[in-house]
């Protein structure tokens, strides 16, 4: 368990840097999309892993975990989505406007409408 | 337990909505709310800043529900007084807004114009490391908004630059936030700087790791390098009253590392020595000689302008890392002074734009209504330069007055200095070519009309800049306060006694603390 959670964030993780370090706008898209998966998963791991154990309170149940991060996860789950929508449309926006999609500024002259 | 501190955050979190639902098509009515608003905000906010100024901590617990369980807002005297900064640069770039009917250009100028000053505020006054987060990301994402406000493809490419720089530093806020937690079991600030201290010396791996991430999340929002990028491009491309706004939000990286790093881990604390000293000098030091570079280096006047808010903003790091009361009270000076003179220079080079319709530094016939251009263009580079008799100068006198006693006093005085003279070149070179060569330059035939700036938008820069020089003037005065403020910082005993000590729904008086 601790070994399949530890590995997903962190395959995760890795993924999401090489793609965040590509030069075109959607691979960087997809690459911050699996960091804020890892992170997610990173953040309910913070509150420690228990198995079918349950966030609040209830007659006869005598393990519980710790019910905080998982509302934070749910903040950051909606906060990332949100956040991802409005970027492919800028994306999209100065794609089309420009007929180019580098992250990067490209040296006057050689790239761009501008 | 007042409800006006919650005011800051509430008024235009219901004004903007309002803005959205009832005046979609009336941009006199949005005006109208927009204005008032900010008005009653700079009120709310000279209130707070009087009640906390002796020193006292007002706290809000939402719901009732006492610390740390509770989600709480803190009005210190440092919040209050960020918070005051905040309301009355947003009334300037409100006017400059309306007077350059930059707000008409676009949708919703005035709806997101709140919802950013929303989450500034939030930032500013609260006590808990996630709500820092989340109100971090509602200014994030009003300034998305607001920095491709009117369009242009320029302005979307570097928005996306932007966007996705500041999504990368929100993941890595989440995940200092996920090791904190982890460590601690807490995100409440005053709570954190309690369990903070009581760390196991032998288990600190954790503890360092979320210290280190959270200072590079909030270096990311004072743009210091190396992880300035995002900084030239989005605020060149922003819409003049935008990137003028956005003086602030640097101010906010500023703001949440004094708080975080003087309350959670202070200088004395074993686990982060050498964090301020053998990291953050450096790069605050770096980022000074680049920002004042980019400054004689630049080819557009508003690009010009970004690297000198680069270069102040390191100031301002500076003196914060030094960590001292007289290295913070310095500071805080400082950024009072870089919020104004960075807001006034920005709304300066669209004046400079609509007068001529571009902002390369070329020779180029006489700007329209450029006499008056060129005096507040003189003046606040003065100020932004920090040459006497300016509150920039005093501001560096005090940087260097603090650090006089540093292990690195020499590099601090030598490359403060130097940074310096290459910024008064390059703020003398623009001006020397934007105002003084266009006498030589005949207007040729196909050269098109520009009208004049109206006066409004005069008015908005004339105000900054008159508040910078009520800065200087007053400057025993503020230094004073920030010293009081600096000085509380370094003692934290009263803030966590009103947070911790506080009692809410369901909590009895004789378990207080916890």
């Amino acid at each position: 368990m601790e070994l399949l959670v530890a590995s997903a964030i962190g395959i995760m993780t890795a993924a999401g840097l090489y793609l965040v370090l590509r030069l075109r706008t959607f691979p960087v898209i997809l690459g911050i999309s699996l960091l804020t998966y890892a992170v997610n998963v990173f953040l309910f791991a913070s509150g420690r892993l228990a198995t079918g154990a349950s966030p609040v309170l209830r007659d006869d149940v005598s393990v519980y975990t710790d019910p905080l991060p998982q509302a934070l996860v749910l903040t950051a789950i909606v906060i990332s989505f949100g956040m991802t929508a409005v970027v492919v449309m800028i994306g999209l926006g100065a794609f089309l406007g420009s007929d180019d999609d580098h992250v990067d500024d490209q040296p006057e002259g050689t790239g761009g409408a501008s | 337990m007042i409800h006006w501190v919650i005011a800051p955050i509430v008024l235009p979190a219901l004004l903007a909505p309002f803005i959205v639902l009832a005046a979609r098509y009336h941009i006199g009515i949005q005006r109208a709310f927009s204005v008032a608003g900010v008005l009653a905000l700079i009120v709310i906010g000279a209130g707070l800043a009087w009640d906390a100024s002796d020193g006292s901590v007002q706290i809000y617990q939402l719901g009732d529900w006492a610390a740390p369980y509770g989600i709480i807002l803190v009005a210190d005297s440092l919040s209050t007084v960020m918070v005051l900064l905040t309301a009355v640069l947003a009334l300037c770039v409100l006017l400059y807004a309306i007077g350059s009917e930059w707000d008409a250009r676009g949708w919703h100028f005035h709806a997101l114009f709140q919802f950013q000053l929303m989450g500034i505020m939030g930032a500013f006054l609260t006590g808990d490391l996630f709500n820092l987060f989340v109100f971090f990301e509602v200014l994030l994402i009003a300034s998305y908004g607001l920095m491709i406000h009117s369009g242009g493809t320029a302005r979307l490419q570097a928005g996306v630059q932007y966007v996705l720089f500041n999504l990368i530093g929100s993941t890595l806020f989440l995940f200092a936030l996920g090791s904190i937690y982890a460590e601690t079991g807490t995100l409440n600030m005053a709570d954190l700087a309690a369990r903070v201290a009581l760390v196991d010396p032998a288990e600190t791996v954790g503890i360092r790791v979320a210290a280190v991430l959270l200072l590079l999340v909030f270096a990311i929002k004072a743009a210091l390098v190396p992880l300035h990028f995002w900084l030239p491009s989005s605020y060149a491309e922003a819409p003049a009253p935008v990137a003028a706004l956005f003086a602030i939000m640097t101010k906010v990286g500023a703001y949440a590392i004094i708080r975080v790093y003087t309350l959670i881990f202070p200088p004395d604390v074993e686990i982060t020595s050498g964090l301020y000293d053998m990291w953050l000098l450096p790069a605050a030091l770096v980022s000074l000689v680049i920002g004042m570079t980019g400054v004689l280096a630049a080819k557009r006047l508003d690009r010009l302008v970004a690297f000198s808010i680069i270069g102040s903003m390191a100031m301002v790091m500076v003196s914060i890392s030094l960590f001292t009361p007289a290295g913070i009270a310095a500071a805080l000076y400082y950024i009072v002074h870089s919020t104004l003179a960075g807001a006034a220079l920005f709304l300066i080079v669209d004046l400079v734009r609509t007068g001529r319709g571009n902002v390369d530094l070329t020779a180029q016939p006489p700007a329209a209504g450029a006499a008056l251009t060129a005096a507040l263009f003189f003046a606040a580079a003065i100020a932004m330069a920090g040459l006497p008799p300016l509150s920039g100068f005093l501001g560096k006198l005090l940087v260097l007055n603090a650090a006089f006693d540093s292990d690195m006093m020499v590099w601090v005085w030598v490359i403060v200095l130097s940074s310096s003279l290459i910024s008064i070149l390059g703020f003398a070179r623009a001006g020397s070519v934007l105002f003084w060569k266009a006498h030589g330059v005949a207007p040729g035939a196909e050269d098109l009309v520009m009208p004049r700036p109206a006066t409004l938008s005069y008015v908005a820069v004339g105000g900054l800049l008159g508040l910078l020089a009520l800065h200087t003037v007053f400057a025993g005065q503020v230094h004073g306060y920030t010293t009081r403020i600096a000085t509380g910082l370094f003692a934290p005993a009263p803030y966590m006694e009103a947070v911790l000590g506080t009692p809410g729904k369901l909590s009895t008086p004789n378990e207080e603390a916890h």
